[in-house]
């Protein structure tokens, strides 16, 4: 029954964040504030993250595929796709939502328990489409960016490592990425980016939101916006890898 | 002028306001006083809107607050200007974008505009050449005063203050008592002091409410105190608490 009211009480968030704003100009302002922090904030985890992960998925692959009979450009094909449908998108945002959720889950939720929230309602302003609407546009445009970079590295991470390993040259991984390589799992990538963006961004403020007591209370919303967000990453993962593929 | 009738509000089981009648005057200094926990804050949030109460009437000027439509109750939350207990700047911006707030996001004013209204409003609250600090750089009754500054930024015609001297020292109170006081006179508004500061009451009270069990036990102006404790215990019990005779 909890999980169909928090759903229910969610659906209401979102229904009341898009009420009309009181001045476009300054949602704007937020916005742009706000994808400098998602976007630029975010940079050095996602490219550490991605360009190792894409190297370790090349050696460890490598260490799989023990066979004369198969030739080292299979390597580059079996990174380069998993990078695409499943590396950079899922694992950068399960990481996202540890770093962006839980600051937007602990920001609004400071703001709500030091009556910042209640502050804002007074004067007449909407405070969750205030406070979320920015952060939820930031997250659409920035994370799928942060994914485009984080396929980019992640590639050319296994490239790297590929080489300096003994592996493969780079020219087999890129002929093996270039053999089977289809638009479509681009097109997946992204599908996934904007999703777990709209999810990670969305649930946390919705934790942040309705925080309610003090700084344990804080902390406590930041703990479940990264967990719920985490869980609903790996959900709606699935359910777009059964939809799409 | 702000009159309540009948206003009654529970939280489950429990009932916080029996019956509430009070009527706040326009142009004067009305002061809510009464022990913690006898529904002081919840009144004040009942008015402001922020806690909705089970039935009675919240009349500002013979509008009802409780009937009105969305639009309309924003329209006069656009007139009402309040100093949260923890005073609620926004972290995030300095003391200028603090008081120029409800400035950006209500009014047509130029940027230079609003700028020469925040200057107005921080010389009024005798706080100069504070505009690019932040919150955390100010002390107790620097922020309150930043506080009274954001809540006359707009032209108001009701201002609120739940316990602006909690937190202070004895004198920092009273020079806020005085602004307060003063503010009041000045732009003719209707202001409303939640406190249990008897000072308070005795220095700048005009109109006094004693709050005690939920209900707005006694009414009268602080020269009919004397009078009042003689017949009421509760109002005797409450003054001789605070040790002010």
């Amino acid at each position: 029954m909890r999980i169909v009211y928090d759903l229910g009480k969610y659906m209401l968030f979102m229904r009341n964040m898009f009420s009309k704003p009181e001045r476009f100009s300054v949602y704007v302002r937020r916005t742009l504030d706000e994808m400098t922090s998602i976007g630029v904030g975010s940079l050095p985890i996602v490219a550490i993250i991605s360009f190792f992960v894409g190297a370790v998925t090349t050696v460890q692959t490598a260490y799989q595929l023990v066979s004369s009979l198969i030739a080292p450009s299979v390597i580059g094909t079996v990174v380069s796709d998993s990078t695409f449908l499943e590396l950079a998108p899922t694992i950068t945002c399960l990481v996202l939502a540890g770093k962006v959720g839980s600051h937007i889950a602990s920001e609004i939720g400071t703001m709500k328990v030091s009556e910042q929230v209640d502050a804002l309602e007074v004067m007449g302003i909407n405070s969750i489409g205030y406070l979320a609407l920015p952060k939820i546009i930031a997250g659409l445009i920035m994370i799928p960016v942060l994914i485009i970079m984080a396929n980019f590295l992640s590639i050319s991470g296994g490239i790297i490592a590929g080489k300096y390993s003994g592996i493969l040259t780079p020219t087999e991984f890129i002929i093996g990425a270039r053999d089977t390589f289809k638009a479509y799992t681009v097109f997946i990538s992204m599908t996934k980016a904007v999703t777990f963006a709209f999810l990670i961004t969305s649930i946390s403020s919705f934790e942040g939101y309705y925080t309610s007591g003090g700084a344990l209370e804080v902390g406590e919303s930041s703990t479940r916006a990264v967990v719920r967000s985490c869980v609903a990453i790996l959900v709606f993962d699935f359910l777009i890898a059964k939809v799409l593929l | 002028m702000i009159e309540l009738q009948k206003v009654n509000k529970s939280f489950g089981e429990k009932q916080v306001l029996f019956d509430v009648d009070a009527v706040f005057h326009k142009g004067k200094t009305n002061l809510v006083i009464g022990a913690s926990g006898g529904g002081k804050s919840v009144m004040l949030k009942c008015m402001v809107g922020l806690v909705t109460p089970e039935s009675g009437k919240i009349l500002y000027d013979n509008r009802d607050f409780l009937q009105l439509d969305y639009q309309d109750v924003r329209a006069i939350r656009r007139e009402i200007g309040m100093l949260f207990q923890g005073t609620a700047l926004f972290d995030s911006l300095n003391v200028e974008d603090n008081v120029g707030f409800p400035l950006r996001m209500f009014s047509p004013m130029s940027e230079e505009e609003r700028r020469e209204r925040v200057n107005f409003c921080l010389k009024r609250v005798n706080l100069e050449n504070s505009n690019n600090k932040y919150p955390s750089e100010l002390s107790g009754g620097m922020k309150k005063r930043v506080g009274i500054a954001r809540a006359i930024a707009l032209d108001i015609k009701y201002l609120f203050c739940d316990e602006p001297n909690s937190g202070l020292d004895p004198i920092t109170s009273r020079v806020i008592d005085d602004l307060l006081h003063d503010i009041t006179h000045e732009f003719n508004i209707t202001t409303i002091i939640n406190s249990h500061d008897m000072k308070t009451v005795y220095d700048i009270g005009e109109n006094i409410i004693f709050m005690h069990q939920g209900r707005a036990f006694w009414e009268g102006s602080k020269e009919e105190i004397a009078v009042a404790r003689k017949e009421l215990p509760e109002l005797d019990h409450f003054i001789h608490a605070s040790f002010i005779e």
